[in-house]
C-alpha cells in the first residue's frame, strides 16, 4: 500500500468515527422519513429524489406534505427559505474553515446540514479530506436511512423510541466542547437567550428567524465588547 | 398535482435550500477580503448558533403536560455534566441519550 492510499484510509477512519453520532441520528430520522413517505402512498422516487437533491430533513418532511397538497410554488419557495434560513449562519461561520477547499467546496456547501456543520466546525484540526469525507458519509447515512425506512419500516420491531435524542445530545456536547474551548462565553448566552425568548413569543413554527435576528442584533450591539476576545486567534 | 408539478415543487425546495447554504460563500468569495464585521460574526456566531441548536431541539417539548420536558432537560444536564467531567463527545452523548431513553419509559 502506498502513502496516499494509507492516508486515505486513515482519513476515512477519522471521518467515520467523527460522523458516528450523525449515523445514529440520520438513520433514525431517515427511517422515520421513509416510513412516513411510504405510509402517504408515494412511490419511492419522491422521497429518494428529495433526499438526494434537497438533503435537508426539515424541508423534506414539509415537502412530503406539499406534494400531497395542491401545487403552490410560491409557498414552497418561501417555506424552504424560512426553514433553511439558519444555514446562513453556518455559512458565515464556515467562510474561513472552507476557504481553500478547491474542488471539494461545492459539495461541502451543498452538504452543510445542521449536523455536518456541527461536526466539521468542532473538528478544528480537521484536514480538507476529512471534512469532505464527513460530508459524504453524512449524506450517505441520510439516503440509506430513508431507503431503509421506506422499504423495511413496517418490519422494524426494535423499540428504538427515543434514540432521536442523540441529535440533541450531540448539539449539547458540541456546544459544551466549544464553550470550554472559547474564552468568550457571552455569545453562548446570547444564542440560548434569544432562541428561548423567540420560541416563547412566536411559537415553535415561527421562532427561528426572530431568534436569528435577535442574535444578530445582540452580537452587533456588543461588538465593541466582544470583538477584542477574538483578536488573538485571527492571525494564522 | 401532476407529476410535472411535483418535480417542479421538489426542484424549488432543492434550489432554495442550497441557496440558503451557498449565499454567504457567494456574497463573500474566498478571493476577496471578507469585511471585518463578517469576520467578527464568523468568530462570535458559532457558539451562539450551537446554543440556538440546543434550544431548537426543544421546540416541540410540551412543558405543561405529559412529562413536562423532564426527560429532555435531564438528558441535556447529563450531557453537560458528563462533558465537564470527561470532555469526551461520545461518552457525553451516550450518557445523555441513555438517560433520556430510560426516563421516557419509566415516567409513562
Amino acid at each position: 500500500m502506498n502513502n496516499s492510499q494509507a492516508s486515505f484510509k486513515n482519513s476515512l477512519k477519522v471521518a467515520f468515527k467523527r460522523s458516528l453520532p450523525v449515523l445514529t441520528g440520520y438513520w433514525f430520522l431517515g427511517i422515520t422519513y421513509g416510513v412516513l413517505a411510504e405510509s402517504m402512498g408515494f412511490s419511492y422516487w419522491y422521497p429518494l429524489s428529495m433526499a438526494l437533491f434537497i438533503y435537508s430533513g426539515s424541508a423534506e418532511f414539509l415537502g412530503l406534505g406539499m406534494l400531497a397538497a395542491g401545487f403552490n410554488p410560491l409557498a414552497a419557495a418561501s417555506m424552504a427559505l424560512v426553514v433553511g434560513a439558519r444555514h446562513l449562519f453556518y455559512g458565515i461561520s464556515m467562510l474561513d474553515r472552507y476557504r481553500g477547499m478547491g474542488w471539494r467546496k461545492p459539495f461541502l456547501i451543498f452538504g452543510l446540514t445542521d449536523e455536518t456543520f456541527a461536526v466539521n466546525y468542532n473538528a478544528r484540526e480537521s484536514t480538507p479530506t476529512e471534512m469532505l469525507m464527513v460530508s459524504l458519509l453524512d449524506y450517505s447515512y441520510w439516503i440509506t436511512g430513508g431507503f431503509m425506512g421506506y422499504m423495511f419500516g413496517s418490519l422494524l420491531k426494535f423499540d428504538i423510541h427515543g434514540l432521536e435524542f442523540v441529535v440533541t445530545a450531540m448539539f449539547t456536547a458540541i456546544f459544551m466542547d466549544q464553550f470550554l474551548k472559547e474564552k468568550e462565553h457571552r455569545p453562548a448566552w446570547i444564542g440560548i437567550g434569544c432562541t428561548a425568548v423567540a420560541l416563547f413569543l412566536f411559537g415553535s413554527q415561527y421562532f427561528v428567524i426572530p431568534a436569528m435576528v435577535g442574535i444578530l442584533l445582540m452580537l452587533t450591539a456588543f461588538r465593541k465588547k466582544l470583538e477584542p476576545s477574538y483578536m488573538g486567534e485571527v492571525q494564522k | 398535482m401532476t407529476s410535472q408539478q411535483q418535480i417542479i415543487t421538489i426542484a424549488i425546495l432543492a434550489l432554495m435550500t442550497v441557496l440558503t447554504r451557498a449565499l454567504p460563500f457567494l456574497i463573500f468569495p474566498a478571493g476577496k477580503p471578507t469585511p471585518k464585521y463578517i469576520q467578527y460574526l464568523g468568530k462570535a456566531l458559532p457558539l451562539a448558533v450551537f446554543g440556538m441548536l440546543v434550544v431548537y431541539c426543544l421546540k416541540d417539548v410540551k412543558w405543561l403536560e405529559g412529562m413536562h420536558g423532564i426527560p429532555e432537560i435531564a438528558g441535556i444536564v447529563a450531557v453537560v455534566l458528563t462533558h465537564l467531567l470527561r470532555r469526551q463527545l461520545f461518552l457525553s452523548m451516550a450518557v445523555g441519550t441513555a438517560l433520556y431513553m430510560v426516563l421516557i419509559r419509566v415516567m409513562v
